[in-house]
């Protein structure tokens, strides 16, 4: 045991080494192994008749994602979407993480994280079931939307998605000195030019952080989309459809990879504001 | 000045009333003697509660979630916690892709996680989807929870207790068992719970990775929610699923103070 150990500990390259094996293996090997064999599936496609996956390779699916109207349709609401629902949650998230960080004690601090927290955790499902009754005809929050369809879906998401996005920006302006802000007061600006120039600035890699997830989410939604969406789908809906009903799992991992290229290109182009290191 | 601090506490206000009247209106309709959803109930009753109990269905779903959730929450504090000291304690190339690599599998949609894993498990490796399955699938979105709780205690505990440790001729091993584990056992304890309740919530990866015929608590919700019969029970297992997902949160923010969002960021 002890001889393990000290040739363990003259190793630090053979700790790391041990360290990152398992995880590394799980993740790189299993999940983006996966994600690798999903993409190559999309270039695939299945017999009509036995519906069995044939692999033979073309461009076929990705024609038809483009070139049919229904998809770009599709697919420009799913984006839409889930950008409407980022700056609404951005827009009711500031006000509310701001009051959190500097005008409550440390004390109610910590109650209202655990009070925006809980709800994150709680049931997904029974928060968009909730919202599809009281949207409904005779619901207590029915004028908010006519009927079910995007106006509904967005509420729900945004919803569903809100403390993803006030815990991130809770913890940046944590961590913005109240120092500055007071210079900037001292220095004779106005509450809305402080906003403006010292606290956007310095607390929008937090802002960034929780779009990644509040977009993230929205884009690969289907199951709130089935309860208040109505008719209009999402793509989350087109890959499910697909998958189930229609067994095409070829054409649903080309409709997956849209969200993916969507995601690797936003976290791409975020990298450089530092938001990925405020997740 | 003092306008725009009322402004603020308003919009705090109203915001968490708007997050917590939804959870309230399902756990009081659990208690609705009447089965259409309705706000605010007149009759109050606690038929639908005694039913559930033993509602076969629901009670079965809810064994496999438990199952799923204890399995994937093993597998996650093991590998969470050894990335989280690789990553914390080494300096290494390829370290910000790894850390990318582990959150990737929460910043990416579940649809994409779970027909990824559905495709790879069915159609590449072949193996028919079961509770295996979707324990390996929860497990791989688990990981980030645990490696978050454990990145920021180990950050802030430094390493120079175990220096101290070491230097009194403590081997490895010993330190680890002494010294080091003890300080983390309430962070592990907290990202524990945190990937216990996040596996007990999942229903979009489960759907696409648990073999047919199998439920989980929430796909038992799903597959009867619109069964108008079915109702009044589907809104007592709502109101215990909030519920239940709201005590780990407590416990696990009360253990560890680390990290603002519980590490689910």
């Amino acid at each position: 045991m002890t001889a393990v150990s000290a040739f363990f500990y003259r190793k630090p390259k053979l700790r790391l080494g041990f360290l990152l094996s398992a995880p590394l293996l799980w993740l790189g090997l299993a999940y983006l192994g996966a994600l690798a064999a999903l993409f190559v599936t999309a270039f695939w496609h299945t017999d009509a008749f036995t519906g069995q996956v044939v692999v033979e390779w073309s461009l076929d699916n990705f024609k038809t994602l483009f070139t049919d109207a229904v998809y770009r349709t599709i697919t420009f609401r799913t984006v839409g979407i889930a950008a409407l629902v980022t700056v609404i949650d951005a827009v009711v998230a500031f006000p509310m993480a701001y009051a959190m960080a500097k005008l409550a004690s440390p004390r109610a601090q910590r109650i209202l994280v655990i009070a925006v927290m809980t709800p994150l955790w709680a049931s997904y499902l029974v928060k968009a079931y909730a919202w599809r009754s009281m949207l409904s005809g005779n619901g207590a929050l029915s004028w908010l939307s006519p009927g079910y369809g995007v106006t509904a879906t967005i509420i729900t998401l945004s919803y569903l998605w809100l403390p993803y996005m006030i815990l991130p920006i809770y913890a940046g302006l944590d961590r913005l000195p109240d120092s500055l802000v007071d210079a900037s007061g001292d220095l004779g600006a106005r509450s809305l030019r402080t906003f403006r120039s010292v606290i956007l600035p310095l607390t929008f890699p937090a802002i960034v952080a929780g779009s990644i997830f509040t977009f993230s989410l929205s884009l690969g939604d289907y199951i709130a989309v089935k309860i208040v969406g109505g008719t209009s789908q999402m793509l989350g809906n087109v890959v499910y459809d697909n998958i189930g009903a229609a067994n095409n799992l070829p054409f649903a991992a080309t409709v997956a990879t849209v969200p993916v290229v969507i995601m690797l290109v936003y976290l791409a182009a975020v990298r450089r504001t530092g938001a990925l290191d405020n997740l | 000045m003092r306008t725009s601090r009322a402004l603020l506490w308003t919009a705090l206000g109203l915001g968490l009333a708007v997050i917590y009247f939804p959870l309230v209106v399902v756990l009081l309709n659990s208690f609705n003697a009447d089965t259409t959803f309705g706000f605010p109930p007149t009759r109050f009753t606690l038929e639908w509660w005694s039913r559930a109990t033993s509602n076969e269905g629901a009670l079965h779903a809810l064994w496999t979630s438990v199952q799923a959730g204890l399995a994937a929450t093993a597998i996650a504090l093991v590998l969470g916690t050894m990335a989280a000291f690789a990553l914390q304690r080494y300096r290494f190339f390829g370290r910000n892709p790894v850390s990318l690599l582990i959150i990737l599998p929460i910043a990416l949609p579940g649809i994409v996680t779970g027909i990824a894993l559905n495709n790879a498990f069915r159609t590449i490796l072949g193996i028919d989807l079961g509770l295996l399955t979707a324990i390996i699938a929860h497990a791989t979105f688990c990981i980030v929870v645990v490696f978050n709780n454990v990145v920021a205690r180990l950050r802030r505990m430094g390493g120079n207790l175990e220096e101290a440790s070491m230097d009194l001729g403590a081997t490895g091993f010993t330190t680890f068992r002494l010294v080091t584990f003890p300080m983390l056992r309430s962070a592990l304890l907290a990202g524990g719970l945190l990937a216990f309740a996040l596996s007990f919530d999942e229903i979009i990866v489960t759907t696409f990775t648990l073999g047919t015929g199998m439920e989980t608590l929430p796909i038992w919700i799903y597959n009867n929610l619109f069964r108008p019969n079915q109702a009044p029970v589907v809104n007592v297992v709502a109101a215990v699923l909030v519920v239940a997902s709201t005590v780990p949160v407590y416990l696990a923010q009360r253990l560890s103070g680390d990290t603002a969002s519980g590490g689910r960021l």
